[in-house]
């Protein structure tokens, strides 16, 4: 925990202190992170714990990020309309740059290449999943960002059955045209954050969520990661932060079924 | 007063549309996901004998419900979804059976490919796909480099042409102009553009002048009737997807189906009570009102 958020500054008259905030809600915080200094961009989360994210960044440390409905409209973050989004305008703004989203990912490689379409061969897959949905457009255009709920070496392969969002090496090899907007700023896991810090653009972990140590991140993830010298904890929710997540945005608690600690 | 010529009445039924498509055809289904799906058309095809259908769709029930009847040929899609429940079961179970071919595009590239076809040009450059196994599974695809001083290469999508086109609004007249209330209106004016036929069913038939009344925005009049062949009134006939803000979502309904896709013995008796091979599309709503009845 780090000592100048230690759990004596977190006493509140609610009753939420620093020392008692879930796995969970230090992943919410991870996630909210990732939005911090964007700008007017519209943070598009994929999953419970992204969702609240977004909309605690934007209620705190990041109040021009925009948000939607889920549907087709920009909404403030107690729902207030302030904008129309149908999916053609939604593709605009993705290629247009003014986006930063969360998405999921059934294999993540250590470039961040991420796949969402199927396991096995693409022929006649052993698990069919969704498909490449957006994730090459988002790729080449808008920076994105990844949120794995339950780290695991299933998740964390070595190489990905099918490229859908496109990681560094591959954009690399595929040339300027690829890597002119390519950014993937941020990869959060029920077990910690990482990025792509390294020389080779491959996945470094950045902070552990309190609870996880080094070595369980190495072992549920099925490639070599970089590893610093020394990896601090995930920040610490504020009481302020910790009161909104429990009180306003997420009451019924939809980020512990997506995180069980 | 003048004798004015009679604007043309391209009302028919369901089973009129499917009539009309031919094994072979290319065959675009407007909507998104599990949302605004034309449901009612794709029962009347499932009821024909068409088959060997090239499918191009945002893919929700409709192409599973093609899939398990072994309709299509080849599908180009980026997704298939129930939206609230993630995976299509009978489109994952035909995919892991190899049951078809599939073209396996971006979200962008496909509303791209359309926007090609509606503008009659062969391809257009979109700045995705690039580095992704897009490429790789689709071998035919070609890049193509900017002719300015960027020098930049591109993808070129190639136009999603097709021979018809399905879709479900909310109001639509007899000429074939087609109104839609809800939020988004997904690609479906594209779809009818990118088509040399298009089909559009609607929750409501009304006259033209009705389509304003009450101050709706002129905007909400999505389709124009020079690229619509035939409407079809069909109320309810996004069913189980949502057509808001007439009717959400069939939530209760869309489990079922789900839970039944996935199991071979239980497809058997969602298909002979709600799709039964001498049933139409009041049998269908009727039997959907009757099984809603039994679950309360």
């Amino acid at each position: 925990m780090n000592a100048a958020e230690g759990p004596a500054e977190g006493i509140t008259t609610e009753g939420s202190t620093a020392a008692d905030a879930t796995r969970a809600e230090y992943c919410v915080i991870a996630c909210a992170e990732a939005w911090r200094g964007n700008g007017e961009v519209l943070a598009s989360p994929m999953g419970a714990v992204p969702s609240v994210g977004a909309r605690l960044a934007r209620l705190t440390f990041a109040p021009e990020l925009l948000l939607t409905d889920g549907e087709a409209l920009l909404v403030g973050p107690d729902g207030e309309v302030e904008g129309w989004l149908p999916y053609r305008r939604h593709l605009a703004l993705v290629t247009g740059g003014r986006r930063h989203v969360m998405m999921g990912a059934s294999q993540l490689d250590r470039f961040g290449n991420q796949n969402i379409s199927c396991i096995g061969g693409w022929e006649q897959p052993a698990r069919q999943l969704l498909g490449v949905r957006g994730a090459p457009v988002n790729t080449l255009n808008n920076p994105v960002s990844y949120w794995v709920p339950r780290h695991s070496p299933r998740v964390f392969v070595e190489r990905v059955d099918m490229v859908c969002g496109v990681g560094h090496d591959n954009a690399r090899a595929a040339g300027p045209s690829a890597t002119r907007f390519h950014r993937i700023p941020q990869v959060v896991s029920d077990l910690g954050v990482f990025d792509f810090g390294t020389p080779d653009r491959s996945m470094r972990l950045v902070s552990v969520h309190p609870g996880v140590t080094v070595d369980r991140v190495r072992e549920a993830t099925g490639f070599a990661l970089t590893v610093p010298a020394d990896v601090p904890y995930t920040r610490t929710p504020t009481p302020a932060e910790l009161r909104l997540i429990r009180e306003v945005i997420d009451p019924s608690g939809t980020r512990d079924r997506e995180v069980r600690v | 007063m003048t004798d004015r010529p009679a604007v043309r009445d391209k009302t028919m039924t369901p089973d009129e549309v499917a009539a009309r498509l031919e094994s072979g055809m290319t065959v675009g289904i407007g909507g998104w996901g599990s949302r605004r799906k034309p449901m009612a058309l794709v029962r009347a095809l499932l009821r024909s004998p068409v088959t060997d259908l090239t499918v191009i769709s945002y893919g929700g029930p409709d192409v599973g419900l093609l899939a398990a009847e072994g309709r299509i040929a080849r599908l180009v899609t980026a997704f298939v979804t129930l939206d609230s429940i993630p995976l299509e079961p009978h489109y994952r179970a035909a995919r892991q059976r190899g049951a078809f071919a599939l073209t396996e595009i971006d979200e962008a590239m496909f509303m791209w490919g359309l926007h090609a076809a509606a503008n009659r040009l062969p391809f257009l450059p979109v700045r995705a796909g690039l580095g992704s196994d897009v490429m790789r599974v689709n071998p035919t695809l070609r890049t193509v480099t900017s002719p300015y001083e960027d020098g930049e290469e591109f993808v070129a999508m190639p136009a999603l042409r097709m021979d018809a086109a399905l879709v479900h609004l909310d109001r639509a007249d007899r000429r074939g102009n087609g109104q839609y209330l809800g939020p988004d209106p997904y690609f479906d004016d594209l779809f009818c553009e990118a088509a040399d036929t298009a089909y559009l069913s609607c929750e409501r038939l009304v006259e033209p002048a009705e389509l304003t009344k009450g101050g709706a925005a002129p905007q909400t009049l999505l389709v124009q009737r020079h690229s619509v062949t035939g409407v079809v009134e069909a109320p309810g006939g996004a069913h189980f997807t949502s057509a808001v803000p007439d009717r959400p979502r069939d939530e209760a309904f869309q489990r079922m189906y789900a839970a039944a896709a996935a199991d071979p013995v239980a497809w058997a008796g969602f298909r002979a009570r709600f799709l039964p091979p001498d049933g139409d599309e009041s049998s269908y709503r009727r039997a959907v009102d009757a099984w809603h009845e039994e679950q309360k």
